[in-house]
């Protein structure tokens, strides 16, 4: 009965989606007032309706409802009861339905928060991500219903891939998520701008709050993902280049470029046309992403068996918006007005390098992931490009990033003095071409690399020195600092701090991990020790350990130093109850400094075991600049001058003058 | 006015320059990483290079597994039920590798016609197929040289 109601809601949400997604746009061009109020309420009501469909599949993955056959494939009696949770979004159809019950989340919350915009502005927006529900919910209901009935009822179920039996991957998807339909919302405003013709000042701070919470998902979404992979996949590698890796970084890319392009908007009004694009482009390649991985083209740990009239929708859909979209930027672009000028050297050209930089790598990591498709589309032949060009790329142009990153918040906005940047850079550019020289002096490093990475953190962290310095010339001390922090675009600026202070030591895990790390495959009997590195690893035998639903093969090895234990630890080899596949579970030492690593092979009999041992240093900066970027993501959503805006204009009932000024000069 | 299009000229120009530079040496780049798929039966009809790594896909031949007694080094046939390849491969094996299951291996052929790994990977999912490996089983099939009937193909 349960699992029927969820349909019927379903159902409702989608009647309800096509009246959020027609009527209040219609008010908006026949200036009715009743139209244009409907949207609120009609958003509120389909995410009630959302709500409810999804508490319905929650529920029937409690109590083991093997009668609908999306729990009967992924639920389980003995799956902890966290578990039949997160398989509600283990598999294809129930993670549609979190992204669309993602999707309501976000529409409501624009109704909360946006209650300061003008009602045209707040219905056409709430309008366009109507008519995003309505592609994804005729998706579900047509082809991945996830309350399908199955006859004879099982009596047992067929299990959550054991390898989404993870803490971490209990989380992962609903974030990405967050991430990939938050960009919907900046989507969404450029969407409603373009048919209301009005794209101004006020358009870009509107929509940035939005894009960077977005963004902050996304970010986190990744780095979960990524260190997921570290320790689940038993490999000790963080990011492979895969396809659908690769589906998420490309949203991130653009809206990395996006959130650096509104505050040229917001903040000088020019790159008006340019951030629309980019708005478009963000959210296009976050529903080519959720292509990627729903219809099973391409090769990649996460590709689902899957039917190919899904993968057929979902292409259709994906026409429809990239198309319409563009079609309708290119009738509006035109009348959008130009911006404020800047000269060659000004902030505005540096984050202008900042997003030329960003979308040409987004562009080179689209080619590598669809070129398998092309290829094979005009039969050149089946072809995977191999990760060492991937890498090669971004070793190649994320440094010029870095270089301007470090240069534009010590840059003025529309003019600025050759002589005196140079001046101001002279200092960060010798202590960080220093401190690269002594990192790789043969005695200390000896790698160009990690001098190279060291030069480039020094000089992000050097130039963002300089530019809290100069902030704070006129607020001497602590007070000043803190005084700074509340003042309007304190947030802003402080948030920008923290997440370039998150790519310098980013650099720095990623470069120290690649160049220093040691891997072995050895082979070991019980008792024996292996010597690899500064690390002695001694092998104590593996035994037979039962878990809730799975039977492992659990190792000991102990780990020392000189004659100091630094760890113990327990790999195992899990077979699943149900699934019966082999999983492996990595043994990790983790620290600030490095990580030790074990994971188990195979039992080479006699006792014997294949392991494989890793020393990883600094690989957890990795993940540790991502959560800085993160916050510092975070930290720049909750600028008060979002919050005074919305504030004002609750007093005085219309559009902030703020907004209007701003809009007015550009 | 005329100064600041002349500015604007050079920032564009400086632009498209930069811009062709780097996609020109990221095409070049490309090229010379482009990873090609080779079936067993294309591997024995010589299709594949000689002196270049590329990607053979299969399925685990059943009975074919031989460890060496010390040492981790692994040998295995390869087959897309028409012709069949042998692989060497010395490290740990990915979780979901057996006898009888689709493999997709990393690396280049040795004189000696075998194939030497550094890489092997098997699907997470045990039901999919990496679809090169479904495409080449079928085409064996389909040349009508297939003895045997195909394996999983699942769609």
């Amino acid at each position: 009965m349960i699992p029927e109601l969820g349909h019927y809601a379903l159902i409702l949400a989608l009647c309800l989606a096509i009246v959020q997604a027609t009527v209040p746009l219609a008010g908006t061009f026949t200036r009715t007032p009743a139209w244009i109020a409907l949207a609120r309420p009609v958003a509120w009501g389909q995410f009630l309706f959302l709500s409810l469909a999804f508490l319905a599949l929650v529920h029937a993955f409690l109590v083991d409802d093997f009668s609908v056959r999306y729990v009967a494939q992924h639920g389980n009696t003995l799956l902890p009861e966290i578990y039949k949770i997160s398989a509600v979004w283990g598999a294809h159809e129930g993670s549609l339905l979190l992204w669309v019950f993602i999707l309501g989340g976000w529409t409501v919350a624009v109704s909360l928060f946006g209650r300061h915009l003008p009602d045209a502005v707040l219905a056409r927006v709430l309008s366009v991500m109507g008519m995003i529900s309505i592609g994804f919910l005729l998706f579900l209901l047509m082809t991945s219903n996830p309350f399908a009935r199955v006859f004879p009822v099982p009596a047992e179920g067929g299990e959550l891939n054991p390898l989404l039996q993870d803490p971490g991957l209990a989380v992962h998807p609903p974030m990405l998520y967050m991430g990939y339909v938050g960009m919907s919302v900046a989507f969404a405003f450029a969407i409603s701008a373009l048919l209301g013709g009005k794209l101004d000042a006020a358009w870009a701070r509107w929509s940035r709050p939005w894009t960077l919470v977005a963004w902050v998902f996304l970010t986190l979404g990744i780095a979960l993902g990524s260190w997921w992979a570290y320790y689940e996949l038993g490999w000790g590698g963080w990011w492979f280049w895969d396809p659908v890796e690769n589906a998420s970084f490309m949203p991130w890319l653009a809206g990395t470029a996006l959130i650096h392009s509104l505050a040229v908007t917001e903040k000088r009004g020019a790159f008006k046309r340019w951030t629309v694009l980019l708005a478009l482009l963000a959210f296009s390649l976050s529903l080519l992403g959720t292509f990627l991985v729903r219809s099973g083209v391409l090769t990649s740990v996460h590709a689902f068996a899957s039917d190919p009239a899904r993968g057929l929708f979902i292409l259709m859909f994906l026409m429809v918006v990239i198309g319409g979209s563009l079609l309708l930027y290119a009738i509006r672009a035109p009348d959008i007005s130009r911006g404020g000028g800047f000269d060659i050297l000004s902030r505005e050209s540096l984050l202008l390098g900042n997003n030329v930089l960003l979308v040409l790598t987004t562009a080179l990591v689209l080619l590598g992931t669809l070129a398998p498709l092309i290829y094979d589309a005009f039969g050149w032949g089946k072809i995977s490009v191999g990760f060492p060009w991937f890498n090669t790329m971004f070793v190649t142009f994320m440094p010029l990033l870095v270089v301007l990153m470090g240069a534009g918040p010590l840059t003025r906005w529309k003019h600025q003095d050759p002589a005196m940047l140079a001046r101001r850079l002279k200092l960060a550019l010798l202590i960080s071409i220093g401190g690269g020289i002594i990192t790789a002096l043969p005695w200390l490093s000896g790698s160009l690399a990690a001098g190279f990475a060291v030069a480039l953190s020094l000089w992000l962290l050097t130039t963002l020195f300089a530019s809290l310095r100069q902030r704070l010339q006129h607020k001497p001390g602590l007070r000043g600092l803190v005084q700074d922090f509340n003042s309007r675009g304190g947030r802003s600026y402080y948030g920008m701090l923290l997440a370039h202070l998150g790519v310098a030591v980013f650099i720095i895990g990623v470069t120290f991990v690649s160049q220093f790390d040691i891997e072995e495959d050895v082979r070991m009997s019980p008792g024996q020790e292996y010597q690899m590195g500064d690390y002695r690893f001694r092998f104590e035998g593996a035994k037979t350990v039962d878990g809730p639903n799975y039977r492992a093969r659990r190792g000991t090895l102990r780990v020392f130093r000189g004659e100091r234990e630094v760890a113990l630890l327990h790999p195992e080899k899990r077979t699943y109850t149900v699934q019966t596949r082999p999983m492996t579970e990595a043994g990790i030492e983790p620290g600030l400094l490095r990580d030790i690593y074990v994971s188990l092979g195979e039992p080479l009999g006699n006792g014997d075991w294949s392991l494989r041992l890793y020393y990883k240093p600094m690989v957890r900066w990795i993940w540790l600049g991502c959560l800085f970027m993160a916050a510092g993501g975070g930290l720049a959503a909750s600028d008060p001058r979002y919050r005074q805006l919305l504030r004002r204009s609750r007093r005085s009932g219309d559009l902030p003058a703020a907004a209007q000024g701003a809009g007015s000069h550009a | 006015m005329r100064a600041t299009r002349k500015k604007r000229l050079y920032l564009v120009l400086l632009m498209v320059v930069g811009i062709g530079v780097a996609v020109g040496f990221a095409l070049n780049a490309f090229n010379q990483n482009l990873m090609f798929f080779y079936s067993p039966s294309e591997v024995a009809a010589g299709k594949a290079p000689a002196a270049h790594a590329f990607r053979l896909g299969g399925l685990v031949t059943e009975g074919s597994v031989q460890r060496q007694a010390n040492g981790l080094t692994v040998r295995f046939d390869v087959t897309d039920n028409a012709k069949t390849v042998t692989v060497e491969y010395t490290g740990i094996l990915p979780d979901l590798f057996r006898e009888g299951q689709g493999i997709v291996a990393h690396g280049q052929l040795r004189s000696d016609g075998v194939f030497v790994a550094d890489e092997v990977l098997a699907k997470h999912d045990e039901n999919y197929m990496p679809p090169e490996v479904a495409k080449a089983l079928e085409e064996a099939h389909e040349e009508g040289k297939a003895s045997m009937p195909p394996g999983k193909t699942t769609p």
